[in-house]
């Protein structure tokens, strides 16, 4: 019997010819990744309790501060402040304070197809996007990994999931994990590898594979991936110069064994909204129209790429904010932000009475920029509507699509975003 | 009537439930005063060493932030007790030596419930109603890395 992609990126990292499911294995990682959500305990970790005197190998070591940037408090200034006096003690060169949110740093500058990146943050599998494995973990497991280099994995059960036909208009990449995570139930695939096939992956961009991977961790996967391509061939070379050629292995045995199957037919898909206060209380956004919003958020890794921004200045060129509606917009990188000035869209933006934020977590991690007050409803791009994760915790989350909260701003309401074509 | 008592809560209790993220900054003394403040305003300022949490599906889902199963082990929660973990929190937990019990009918306790565990011979015994439960006891590493306090302890031992 063959071998999913994820069981093959597992077994050539670990020395192994095969590997199955439910096997453990020590893996050599290629990156190990952490930022400031949790950097205090991770410093903990290596310097007290592990006493490290050296990492493994500090060119592989990626430290990224997004979470609070810039510093809203003195706590915050503190813990970026100990994070730079860790990267200069131990020789890591790759620190970054407001450069973006780290997993999208990760892959506009660092991995590559079939590599493996451990990191201090739940939504590492964004990799997939590249067709790399992320595994997300804790501060210890992280801490030991800067020091050693490797880690210990159980082989996940690999899960197929099929996206058959095309989306119709206004519908998007985020629609359709919504719509994933709502059938599947927010743990639902737990401890699984989600890989997504089917002939609109394949025309999809890096970016649209990025909203998939990113936000199957809702569904409790250990990774997601989709195999890499021709796509990710070009966007390597247009965008970081890299030459990489495909090799044939990168892909999953056509025998390969996957626990399940799920299809999603996207020629039926609607816009969809997950409201609160869980991921996968999903429905149609037709359900919820008409509800009224005080905030909307541009922003976070799921959804804040310059094909995202590009689908917003559309909705808002020429239109106004809603007078009662908040709108904040944060680009995921300072190379995306830059883009977005170039071809006019932070213009766009601004005049349409939209807030623009400096790149980073912002919203979506509840601590800083456009924090949420009690009673307060917002429409949001990111991928967590947990209970007070933008703010109070008699506060409101709805998730949708990039155009489904660019319409709703405007008219003040949750909108159906086919209402404006 | 001997054991200590459990703290119910529901499905799906992500680490932002247990630890809001603008509180990650804080020292740990003072982070642990919010532990759960979301879902309980009485648990952190009454629950004892020693006391037990009692899930449903998917706990410890969502950020990996190892703040959570933390403040909960230096809280000095006995056990959490869910029909199923979310892996992050599963292995953060392993990993600082707080035990986790898998059982399917967590319908069955009720909030303030007096509990009590033996690891050794996987049995859970509910006092209040008399009612005993059997679950796999860690094996193997993860029984190891348990047994000596957490990984980091774990590894120290074999030095």
């Amino acid at each position: 019997m063959g071998m999913t992609l994820v069981e093959k990126i597992l077994a050539r990292h670990s020395g192994e010819k095969k590997v199955e499911p439910g096997q453990f294995l020590t893996i050599d990682v290629d990156y190990c990744m952490a930022n400031d959500a949790t950097m205090r305990l991770n410093i903990d970790v290596v310097e007290n309790t592990l006493k490290a005197t050296k990492l493994w190998d500090p060119s592989k070591i990626v430290l990224v501060m997004d979470h609070q940037v810039p510093s809203d408090s003195v706590l915050t200034a503190q813990v970026h402040e100990m994070s730079k006096k860790f990267a200069d003690k131990y020789g890591i060169a790759a620190y970054y304070n407001g450069e973006g949110i780290c997993h999208q740093l990760m892959v506009e500058k660092y991995l590559l197809p079939g590599q493996i990146m451990v990191a201090a943050d739940s939504h590492s599998p964004s990799m997939g996007a590249l067709g790399a494995v992320g595994l997300g973990m804790g501060s210890t497991d992280v801490g030991a990994t800067m020091v050693a280099g490797k880690t210990w994995v159980k082989v996940p059960q690999s899960v197929l999931v099929v996206l058959k036909g095309q989306l119709p208009q206004a519908v998007y990449a985020k629609d359709i994990i919504l719509a994933m995570i709502g059938k599947t139930t927010a743990g639902g695939l737990i401890y699984k590898a989600v890989e997504f096939q089917g002939d609109a992956v394949s025309k999809f961009s890096v970016s649209e594979r990025f909203t998939l991977c990113n936000m199957a961790t809702e569904a409790g996967v250990k990774t997601a991936i989709v195999a890499p391509d021709e796509k990710v061939v070009d966007y390597l070379q247009k965008e970081r110069g890299v030459s990489v050629p495909l090799e044939s292995w990168m892909l999953s045995d056509s025998d390969a064994k996957f626990e399940q199957t799920i299809e999603i037919d996207l020629s039926k898909l609607t816009p969809q909204v997950a409201c609160p206060h869980s991921v996968d209380n999903v429905c149609d956004v037709s359900k919820i129209a008409g509800l009224k919003i005080d905030q909307a958020f541009i922003g976070a890794c799921t959804n804040a790429r310059i094909d995202d921004l590009r689908i917003v200045a559309q909705v808002l060129k020429g239109n106004k904010v809603n007078p009662n509606v908040k709108m904040d917009i944060t680009p995921a990188s300072r190379t995306i932000y830059l883009q977005a000035i170039q071809e006019g869209l932070i213009e766009i933006f601004l005049e349409a009475g939209a807030r623009i934020n400096h790149p980073g977590c912002s919203t979506c991690w509840g601590a800083c920029q456009g924090v949420l007050g009690p009673g307060q409803v917002l429409i949001s791009t990111q991928n967590r509507n947990f209970r007070g994760r933008a703010g109070s915790k008699d506060s409101s989350v709805y998730l949708a699509s990039p155009r489904t909260v660019a319409y709703s701003a405007i008219k003040g309401f949750v909108t159906d975003p086919r209402e404006g074509i | 009537m001997s054991g200590q008592r459990c703290w119910i809560f529901g499905d799906n209790i992500d680490t932002d439930q247990i630890m809001p993220s603008q509180y990650l900054v804080l020292p740990m003394d003072e982070m642990l005063k919010h532990t759960l403040e979301t879902q309980s305003e009485s648990f952190a300022k009454q629950m004892e060493a020693g006391d037990f949490i009692v899930g449903g599906e998917n706990f410890g889902c969502g950020s990996s932030r190892e703040q959570a199963p933390l403040a909960l082990k230096k809280l000095g929660v006995r056990a959490i007790i869910a029909k199923s973990f979310a892996r992050i929190f599963f292995r953060n937990a392993i990993n600082i030596g707080l035990l986790l019990i898998e059982i399917p009918s967590v319908e069955e306790f009720s909030e303030g419930d007096l509990l009590e565990v033996n690891v050794k011979e996987g049995l859970l015994k509910d006092a209040t109603t008399s009612k005993n439960y059997n679950f796999f006891p860690p094996t193997g590493l993860v029984k190891d890395i348990f047994e000596s306090g957490g990984l980091i302890q774990y590894l120290d031992n074999k030095k």
